[in-house]
C-alpha cells in the first residue's frame, strides 16, 4: 500500500513537473552522436546550440553512446523517443541496425534525419552529408600528392573500422580519384577501429612493414593524431607524411612538429549548425523532405536534396600551418 | 560431546542457541537476504526515476526500457548456472555474432522465418558443445577455452562479412525482436519471463540444480558422491550456446541487420548481471531471482538515466559502483553481525 502511495505521489509530481515547465513549446532535438568524448561531436554540438539560439525556442539534447556500437544508440534513441522529442538528428554508427528504432520515432511523429555517417533511407526522412563523397575523396588525393616526392611514391590508408559508412566510401572514392594521380600506388589499408591504441599500433606496423610508405592517408580524427605520433616517435619527420581529415586543436601540435604538413576537414560546428536547422525545417513542419527541393540552413546557405533525400554542406577546408592555429582555438 | 538430542518439535520453547550458520533468523535473515538488498535497490532506483523524469511513468516508454537488458538477461540466466558450477563462458557475444551470421546467410539464400530461427539456434548449440567438448574431453579450463572461442566465433562472423552486412530478413522475422504479445509486453520480455520460471525451477527445485551446487562448492566431493561431473558441465555449456542462440534471434531480430560487431562486449555485461545478482562468483551459490531482479536494475538505470540524457559513461560508473557496493555490504554486514553475537 504504501509502496502503491509513494507511486501515485511520484506521478503526481511527474505530472506537476511536466505541466510546469513552462518552454513546453519549445521544438526539442535530440542530436546523437556516435560516441560521447570526441571533439568532433563536441563542436557539432557547439554549432546545434548555436542554430538553436538562432533559430529561438529549440532545445537541443545532446547524447550517444559510451562505445561505437548500434545497440548503445539504440538504448538513446528509445530513451528520446520516450522523452518526446520532436526531432532525432543522428550521426549512426551502423546504417541498418538503428532503422528499426528510428521508424518506431518516426511512427511516433518524431522527425528523423541524418548528418555526417548516413542512416539506410527507410530510417530517416533526409541526410545531409558534410560535403560530396567524391569532393573529399579527391581532396585526399590532392593532399597525398602535394606531400608526395615529385608526386610519386607509396601510400597507406589508415581507416576506423572496417564496417565504418563513410570512411568506405571516402576509401572508395580516394581510389576513384587515384585516376587523376598515377604516381600514387596505395599499398595497403589497415584498420585502427578509431582506438588510440589500436590505430597507433597500425601506424607502427605499416611503417615497420612497408618503408616505402612516403604517406599514410588517415580519413579520421583518431587515426590521423595516432599516425602522426607514430611516424615522430619512429624518427621519421621529413621521410614520412601524414594527412587526412583531423581536428585542428588536436593537430596543430603535429604541424609544427613537422609529421602533418597539410590537412583537411569541413567545419564540425557548421555540420551541427546544419543538421539542427535542417531537424528544425522539417519539424515545425515549414518544409518536406522531397526530392529536389531547397532547405535553408542558416548561415551556411541552402542545402538541395537528390533522388535519394541526401544533401551536400559545402567542400572540405585545408588546414596547414598558416590557419590551424587560429581553428585551434575554435574546435 | 555430541549434541545428539532427544527429538524436540521445532520452535519449541528452547534457549536460543548459537547455529554458526544461521546465525539470525526470521526478518534479520530476510533482510540480509542479497535479494531483498536488490529489490529495495531496484524499487529506490524505480522511485527516483519516476520523480526525476516526467516521461518514466508511461506503459510504453516501460516497455522499450525492457529492450535495454532482455537479451543480456536471458545470456545471464544460463550463465549463472555456469558461474554456479564453478567455470565461465565468455565466448557468449561470440556466438551471438556467429549464429547471428548464418541467420543472415540463410535469409540471403531465401530462406523463410521458421528455417531461420531454427538455424539461429542450432548454430548457438553447436558452438556451446565445441566449448563443453573442450572443457570436458581436453580438460581445458573453461577461462581458457572459452577466450579461445570467443576470438574463433567472431572471427569466423568477420572472414564471412568483412564490411558487409546481411540485412534483408524476411518481415515475419521481425516479430521476434519487435512485436508484441499482449498490449505493452513485448516477444522478448515474454521470453525472457518464460525461460525465468523455467531456468528458476531448474536450479532451484531439481535434483540436476541441486549437483549444480554440489558441482560448485566442491567438484571432487561431487564426483565422489556420485555426480557426473563432466557430463553436468558439458550440458551448462550447451546451455549457455542455446541462450545465446535465443539471444542472437532477439537481436538480430529487433536490429534487422547483422554486421560482425554485433553484441560486442554483451559477455562482460551478462557476467555483471550475474553477479550483480549474488551469483558467487568462485561458484557454488547463487538464485535465479536474484539474477532477474539485477537484471531489472541495470535495466532501469539504463534507462532512468538515459530520459535523464547522463552520459553513458556516468552509467558505467554507477553500474560498477552499485557492483562493489552490493558485494562489499554482504560482507560488511556479517562481519558487523558476527562482532556483535
Amino acid at each position: 500500500m504504501k509502496l502503491l502511495k509513494t507511486l501515485a505521489l511520484g506521478t503526481a509530481f511527474a505530472l506537476s513537473l511536466a505541466a510546469g515547465s513552462a518552454s513546453a513549446e519549445d521544438i526539442r532535438i535530440g542530436l546523437v552522436v556516435k560516441s560521447l568524448g570526441n571533439g568532433f561531436f563536441d563542436a557539432a554540438n557547439k554549432g546545434a546550440l548555436e542554430a538553436a539560439k538562432e533559430i529561438g525556442g529549440v532545445q537541443i539534447i545532446y547524447t550517444g553512446p559510451t562505445t561505437t556500437t548500434a545497440e548503445g544508440q539504440i538504448e538513446v534513441i528509445n530513451s528520446l523517443i520516450a522523452q518526446k522529442v520532436n526531432a532525432i538528428a543522428i550521426s549512426a554508427n551502423d546504417p541498418d541496425a538503428v532503422v528499426p528504432a528510428l521508424k518506431k520515432a518516426m511512427d511516433r511523429g518524431i522527425t528523423v534525419i541524418s548528418w555526417d555517417s548516413g542512416v539506410a533511407e527507410a530510417g530517416r526522412q533526409l541526410h545531409l552529408n558534410p560535403s560530396s563523397n567524391e569532393l573529399i575523396g579527391k581532396q585526399l588525393v590532392n593532399l597525398t600528392t602535394a606531400v608526395l616526392p615529385e608526386g610519386k611514391g607509396d601510400v597507406a590508408i589508415l581507416s576506423a573500422t572496417s564496417t565504418s559508412t563513410n570512411q568506405n566510401i571516402w576509401i572508395e572514392e580516394f581510389k576513384k580519384a587515384q585516376a587523376a594521380a598515377p604516381g600514387i600506388n596505395l599499398v595497403t589499408v589497415a584498420y585502427g577501429d578509431d582506438l588510440s591504441d589500436k590505430s597507433y599500433r597500425e601506424a607502427v606496423s605499416i611503417l615497420k612493414n612497408s618503408p616505402n610508405v612516403k604517406v599514410i592517408v588517415a580519413p579520421t580524427t583518431v587515426g590521423i593524431l595516432a599516425a602522426a605520433q607514430a611516424v615522430e616517435d619512429q624518427g621519421l619527420v621529413g621521410k614520412v607524411y601524414v594527412t587526412g581529415l583531423g581536428l585542428p586543436s588536436e593537430l596543430a601540435g603535429h604541424v609544427k612538429a613537422g609529421s602533418i604538413k597539410s590537412f583537411a576537414i569541413w567545419n564540425p560546428i557548421d555540420l551541427g549548425y546544419s543538421a539542427t536547422y535542417l531537424a528544425y525545417d522539417l519539424a515545425s513542419g515549414k518544409y518536406k523532405a522531397e526530392p529536389g527541393v531547397e532547405l535553408p540552413i542558416g548561415r551556411v546557405g541552402k542545402v538541395k536534396l537528390g533522388d535519394d533525400l541526401q544533401g551536400a554542406m559545402s567542400d572540405p577546408f585545408v588546414y596547414d600551418a598558416s590557419n590551424v592555429d587560429e581553428f585551434a582555438k575554435i574546435f | 560431546m555430541s549434541t545428539i538430542s532427544a527429538p524436540t518439535p521445532p520452535n519449541a520453547t528452547l534457549t536460543p542457541r548459537n547455529i554458526p550458520d544461521r546465525l539470525s533468523l526470521g526478518w534479520r535473515r530476510i533482510f540480509q537476504r542479497w535479494e531483498t538488498l536488490l529489490l529495495v535497490v531496484a524499487v529506490l532506483i524505480f522511485i527516483f526515476n519516476a520523480f526525476a523524469s516526467p516521461y518514466f511513468l508511461d506503459p510504453w516508454s516501460l516497455s522499450d526500457a525492457t529492450y535495454n537488458f532482455t537479451e543480456k538477461a536471458i545470456v545471464a540466466l544460463a550463465m549463472t548456472f555456469v558461474i554456479i558450477a564453478g567455470d565461465i563462458d565468455l565466448s557468449v557475444a561470440s556466438i551471438i555474432a556467429l549464429a547471428s551470421t548464418a541467420m543472415g546467410a540463410a535469409a540471403a539464400a531465401g530462406l523463410g522465418t521458421p528455417a531461420i530461427v531454427v538455424i539461429g539456434l542450432g548454430v548457438g548449440i553447436l558452438c556451446g558443445a565445441f566449448n563443453g567438448f573442450l572443457v570436458t574431453r581436453f580438460q581445458v579450463p573453461s577461462i581458457v577455452a572459452t577466450i579461445g572461442t570467443m576470438s574463433l566465433f567472431r572471427g569466423i562472423s568477420y572472414v564471412v562479412l568483412g564490411d558487409q552486412a546481411y540485412t534483408k530478413y524476411p518481415s515475419s522475422f521481425a516479430w521476434f525482436g519487435q512485436g508484441y504479445v499482449w498490449w505493452v509486453i513485448t516477444a522478448e520480455f515474454a521470453i525472457f519471463a518464460v525461460l525465468s520460471v523455467i531456468l528458476g525451477v531448474l536450479l532451484h527445485k531439481t535434483s540436476f540444480g541441486r549437483r549444480v551446487f554440489a558441482l560448485g562448492n566442491n567438484p571432487v566431493a561431487a564426483r565422489f558422491s556420485g555426480v557426473r561431473v563432466e557430463r553436468i558441465r558439458f550440458l551448462l555449456f550447451l546451455m549457455t550456446g542455446t541462450a545465446a542462440g535465443i539471444a542472437s534471434v532477439l537481436l538480430t531480430s529487433r536490429l534487422g541487420a547483422t554486421r560482425p560487431t554485433i553484441a560486442t562486449g554483451m559477455e562482460l555485461e551478462a557476467v555483471t548481471m550475474a553477479v550483480l545478482g549474488g551469483v558467487n562468483i568462485l561458484g557454488g551459490s547463487g538464485t535465479i531471482p536474484g539474477v532477474v531482479i539485477a537484471a531489472f536494475v541495470m535495466g532501469l538505470v539504463t534507462f532512468g538515466f538515459g530520459l535523464l540524457n547522463v552520459p553513458g559513461i556516468v552509467m558505467s560508473i554507477f553500474v560498477g559502483a552499485l557492483l562493489i557496493a552490493v558485494i562489499a555490504l554482504p560482507i560488511l554486514w556479517r562481519r558487523f553481525a558476527r562482532r556483535r553475537a
